[in-house]
């Protein structure tokens, strides 16, 4: 047989996760002048994306455009999706190395990491990537519950997703119906008692995670004040110095969060106070069992040789009320069976995208990664594109080699007929926009950008599968 | 972005000299690796010091009998070592303003890995390609 990636013997790749590193692998892949390939793209939900869907913001739209580029990618003659189809559960890796030249692992990062602190799994804390998540639609999320009868909450963290987390749960009811928020959290978030929003971030406000646009939302929200201690936005000599020469879009954060701090609260209904310098202790839980208030230290700033700020814990303490406290101190990977895995950093192991056997160090043939769960939960969604083509022109590299898998069935047909043996029910590209045409038409019906399905049943229920 | 994001797509072995080589050893395995510097070590694996192609090009400045000279004689020896958790701008900041261009990362007493001053270009490319590929297409979007 000739070589793989002629019109003979296409080169066939699987990638097994729809987000955006899944995509950006798929279009370096299939734009490839020189080569054909043949794309068959898994996911374990119906619908692709990833975080896209499941991640980004529902009041940050703009953001979730990036699945226009995707769909061109989706729109090439040789890219398939089957979506519903879970690599460990409905197919293993040995399955995938019987159909495909090359296996390109991109499940991204979906968990929070542990709060680890006493109290810190008491009923009421949680993980801020599952609200996410559950506000999101993400049908492995719909039936969470989560007490949002509670007058006081508390996020811990002060990145991306905590301040989303504090926005949906300040904002009103119409500014939720700008959104594409899933219906059972509007629903939920309707009947919402929260009073205050406390974020917490260990660092002080020259090292905040958040950028100054951010910030500016946080405090024009319609019916929630930000409030900051006017003490807590002020600048320990360290930073002050760090300031000096940090970029302009740090000194323009510090502005905006000392700006805020000089402000009068306009008495409106909610108030989201964000504080710096502390950390969580102890989780504290009431006469039902579930959290009710959480003890926290101030934290001073120390610089190390080389000028990171770390926070070190002071001997102040103070406690506050907290019903509902959400965890969010960055997403981690979770490991694939039968995928070498490095669990500190949740990353699988790799060497610029080729996959590592630890037993013997050397590259698995055949096998790589990109996006997040390649070298972790950082950047922005347009980071994962130079990621996920470092790891293509590896590929790329391997394939002039002869370093591929050895299928004994490299064929497009053979791998849909398995497919569909494994998982009757797959999903198709085709299918997925017959959802995304629905959910589309149902948020008109309400006046909404989009109304989701998040039940795989409902999904599967509507496609008639 | 931290440290560990650079780490994590990278082996996890560090090349690294006992201090009582020869500078012949330091060439040998600076061409071999195609890397800039070594990580010194003693017996114990305990950090020693770092020795770079510039402190080989200065000992050859002074010294005729270049190659025989030892490792210990002509290493830097107050190394500025990272954690897998400081953040990648911080360190780039501290390279540029300090002079130097590889800093050892040590992750529990362990030496774990080695990070140059082309690591850093390139993740700071692809971070601002990134940025850059994102805020354009919000832009150019009508949504």
């Amino acid at each position: 047989m000739t070589q793989a990636g002629t019109a003979d013997n296409p080169l066939r790749v699987a990638i097994i996760g729809a987000g955006p590193a899944g995509f950006y692998a798929a279009e370096a892949l299939l734009k490839r002048k020189e080569l054909v390939v043949e794309v068959d793209m898994f996911d374990k939900l119906p619908t692709p994306y990833g975080l896209v869907r499941a991640g980004v913001a529902p009041d940050h739209l703009k953001i979730k455009s990036v699945t226009k580029v995707f769909e061109k990618v989706a729109d090439r003659p040789n890219f398939r999706f089957f979506g519903n189809v879970e690599l460990g559960k409905d197919l293993s890796v040995a399955d995938l190395r019987r159909y495909y030249h090359q296996i390109v692992y991109t499940t991204g990062a979906q968990t929070d990491r542990y709060l680890n602190i006493p109290g810190g799994d008491l009923p009421g804390s949680h993980a801020a990537t599952e609200f996410v998540a559950w506000y999101n639609g993400h049908p492995e999320y719909r039936d969470f519950e989560f007490d949002l009868t509670q007058e006081h909450v508390a996020v811990v963290g002060i990145g991306n997703v905590a301040v989303d987390v504090c926005r949906i749960l300040c904002r009103t009811q119409e500014e939720l119906m700008e959104t594409d928020i899933a219906e059972h959290a509007m629903e939920a978030l309707r009947h919402s008692k929260v009073k205050t929003v406390t974020m917490l971030g260990r660092r002080g406000p020259a090292q905040a995670a958040f950028t100054a646009p951010e910030a500016k939302e946080l405090g024009e929200m319609a019916d929630c004040d930000l409030i900051i201690y006017p003490e807590e936005a002020e600048l320990d000599p360290l930073s002050q110095q760090a300031l000096a020469e940090a970029d302009r879009g740090t000194v323009r954060t510090v502005e905006l969060i000392q700006q805020y701090a000089r402000r009068e609260p306009a008495g409106k209904s909610r108030q989201l106070i964000i504080r710096f310098l502390v950390s969580p202790t102890e989780l504290f839980a009431g006469e039902d069992g579930r959290v009710s208030s959480m003890r926290m230290v101030k934290n001073e700033l120390y610089a190390t040789e080389y000028g990171t700020m770390r926070p070190r814990a002071t001997d102040q303490h103070e406690e506050i009320p907290a019903g509902l406290v959400f965890r969010s101190i960055g997403y981690t990977g979770v490991p694939l069976p039968d995928v070498p895995f490095n669990e500190k950093w949740g990353v699988i192991l790799n060497e610029e995208g080729r996959v590592i056997d630890p037993d013997t160090g050397s590259h698995r043939a055949g096998e790589y990664t990109a996006g997040w769960i390649k070298r972790g939960a950082t950047g922005v969604i347009g980071t994962n594109k130079p990621d996920s083509v470092e790891t293509v022109d590896k590929m790329m590299a391997d394939l002039a080699k002869g370093i591929l898998l050895q299928p004994d069935k490299p064929s497009a047909e053979a791998a849909a007929a398995f497919i569909a043996d494994c998982q009757p029910q797959y999903v198709t590209f085709e299918d997925w926009r017959k959802l995304d045409e629905l959910e589309l038409a149902r948020g008109a019906e309400c006046g909404r950008p989009r109304l989701k399905f998040a039940r795989v049943e409902e999904m599967l229920a509507v496609l008639g599968k | 972005m931290k440290v560990n994001t650079i780490l994590s797509t990278r082996r996890g072995e560090v090349i690294t000299i006992n201090p009582d080589k020869t500078l012949r050893d330091v060439v040998l395995l600076l061409a071999q690796y195609r890397i800039g510097a070594l990580v010194v070590v003693d017996g114990d694996g305990s950090l020693q010091g770092i020795i770079s192609e510039r402190d080989v090009i200065r000992a050859a400045a002074v010294h005729a009998d270049l190659f025989a000279l030892k490792v210990h004689e002509v290493m830097t020896r107050n190394v500025v070592v990272g954690v897998p958790q400081d953040d990648v701008w911080v360190v780039a900041h501290t390279m540029t303003e300090r002079r130097f261009r590889h800093v050892p990362i040590v992750d529990a007493g362990k030496l774990i890995g080695i990070i140059s001053i082309g690591d850093i270009m390139k993740a700071q490319r692809d971070a601002y390609q990134g940025e850059l590929d994102t805020l354009e297409m919000q832009l150019l979007s009508d949504a």
